[in-house]
C-alpha cells in the first residue's frame, strides 16, 4: 500500500469514527429530548452522522479496507480514532451536547468545505453531498446556542459553562494525525492546523456577539487519532456492539 | 418522596408525589404554536403541513425543517404564529352553504359537456388503438 492511501485511509477513519460515535451520542437524547420537536430534530440529525459514517466506511471498503460493518462495530478500542469530544457521555444537561454539537458541526463543515476540492473524487463526492447535509446542522446549532444564551440569565449561564467546558476537548478534533504532511501535499485536505484556525474564525463570528469570549490558551485534549481514548469509549463501544457479539459472521443485516 | 416522571419538565418541577402543584408554567415553558407551510418546488404555492412548537419564528424554521422537510421534495418553509392567523368560527360554518336553486353559478351544466365527454371518449379510444 503507498503511502498516499495508507495517509487517506487514516483521515477517512478519524472522519468516520468521529460520526459513528457522536452520531450515537447524540442518539441517547432519543426520548428524552428537551420537547418533543427537538427531540425529533436532534434524533434525525444523530441519524444523519451516523449515515454519514456508513458512507466513509463503504468507501473505505472499496479501498480495500473492512466490511463496512466490521469496521464500525468489530475493531478493536485502540483502532478507533475519534476525538475524545465525541466520546463523552451527554450529561444530564442538554447544554454540554449542544455544545459539543455546535463545535464538532462548525469543524465538519469547515471539513467537508475543504474536501470539495480533495484530489481523490470519491471522497470529493461525499464531502458534497454531506456539506449540504451539516449546513443545516450548522444553523441548528447557532440558533439553539444563539437562543439559549438570549434566554434568561441560567439558560445563558448554563450554556456558557458549557462552551468553556467542551472547548479543550473541541480543540482535539484538530489533533494532526501522523501523515498530516503527505495530505496536504498531495492535495488531499487542507490539513488540521488549517482547518483549526478557519474554524476558531467561525465559531468566534457567532460566539464574540453573544459576548462569549474563550480561552485560547486551553490546552487541547489529544489522544484519539492515535488510539488512545477517555475512560469512556470502551463502554459505549460495549453497548454499540452488544447485539452483534451475540451473531456469527454469516448473520445478514 | 420527590415525584418521579418520564416528562423532563415534571421532574424539573422538584415536586413531592402527591403533592399539589404550585405556580408551574412559566414563561418559556410552553412555546406558542406556529403554523408550517412547505413548497415542494419553486413557484408552486405553499401547502400547510403541520405545526411546531417554538419560542420564536427562528427556532419554529430550525424545528419545522426537521419535522415536516427531512425527506426532501421541500424547496422553502414558511412559518407563521398560529395566534396570527385570522379565521372564520365554525358557528358560521352555515354561511359556506349555497342555496340548491342556484347550480347556474357552479360550474356543472355547460351546455357543451357532452361534447367535451365525446371529444374525450373519442381521444382516448384513438390513443388505445
Amino acid at each position: 500500500m503507498s503511502n498516499k492511501v495508507i495517509a487517506l485511509k487514516e483521515l477517512l477513519y478519524k472522519m468516520a469514527d468521529d460520526q459513528l460515535i457522536i452520531g450515537h451520542r447524540n442518539a441517547e437524547w432519543i426520548g428524552i429530548g428537551p420537547v418533543l420537536e427537538e427531540d425529533i430534530a436532534f434524533g434525525s440529525l444523530a441519524q444523519d452522522k451516523t449515515g454519514q459514517s456508513w458512507n466513509l466506511y463503504q468507501l473505505l471498503e472499496k479501498m480495500g479496507g473492512a466490511n463496512a460493518d466490521k469496521a464500525a462495530f468489530g475493531r478493536a478500542e485502540k483502532e478507533y480514532k475519534c476525538c475524545h469530544l465525541v466520546e463523552l457521555p451527554i450529561g444530564e444537561d442538554y447544554a454540554f451536547s449542544l455544545a459539543r454539537h455546535f463545535y464538532f458541526d462548525h469543524a465538519e463543515y469547515l471539513r467537508m468545505d475543504a474536501l470539495k476540492s480533495c484530489a481523490y473524487p470519491d471522497l470529493a463526492g461525499l464531502a458534497k453531498k454531506f456539506h449540504s447535509e451539516i449546513k443545516y446542522h450548522v444553523f441548528h446549532a447557532n440558533t439553539w446556542v444563539k437562543n439559549l444564551c438570549h434566554g434568561t440569565e441560567e439558560s445563558k449561564s448554563r450554556m456558557v459553562s458549557a462552551l468553556a467546558y467542551a472547548f479543550p476537548y473541541a480543540l482535539g478534533i484538530f489533533e494532526p494525525g501522523p501523515h498530516e504532511d503527505l495530505l496536504v501535499a498531495e492535495n488531499l485536505f487542507i490539513g488540521e492546523h488549517a482547518l483549526r484556525e478557519k474554524w476558531i474564525g467561525q465559531i468566534a463570528d457567532i460566539l464574540s456577539p453573544l459576548g462569549i469570549s474563550l480561552n485560547m490558551g486551553s490546552l487541547p485534549i489529544l489522544g484519539g487519532r492515535y488510539g488512545y481514548h477517555s475512560e469512556h469509549l470502551a463502554p459505549l463501544l460495549q453497548e454499540m456492539t452488544a447485539v452483534i457479539r451475540l451473531e456469527d459472521d454469516s448473520m445478514e443485516w | 418522596m420527590k415525584l418521579v416522571s418520564l416528562d423532563p419538565r415534571v421532574c424539573r418541577m422538584d415536586m413531592a408525589e402527591g403533592a399539589a402543584p404550585d405556580a408551574l408554567i412559566q414563561e418559556n415553558d410552553h412555546w406558542p404554536t406556529y403554523e408550517v407551510f412547505a413548497q415542494k418546488k419553486r413557484g408552486d404555492q405553499h401547502q400547510h403541513v403541520g405545526i411546531v412548537h417554538a419560542p420564536n419564528g427562528e427556532m419554529a424554521l430550525v424545528l419545522a425543517k426537521e419535522q415536516f422537510a427531512r425527506r426532501g421534495m421541500c424547496v422553502n418553509l414558511w412559518v407563521v404564529r398560529t395566534a396570527d392567523v385570522v379565521a372564520t368560527s365554525y358557528e358560521d360554518a352555515d354561511i359556506f352553504d349555497s342555496t340548491p336553486q342556484k347550480t347556474h353559478r357552479e360550474p356543472v351544466d355547460y351546455k357543451v359537456k357532452d361534447k367535451i365527454n365525446r371529444y374525450n371518449q373519442s381521444k382516448k379510444e384513438k390513443n388505445e388503438q
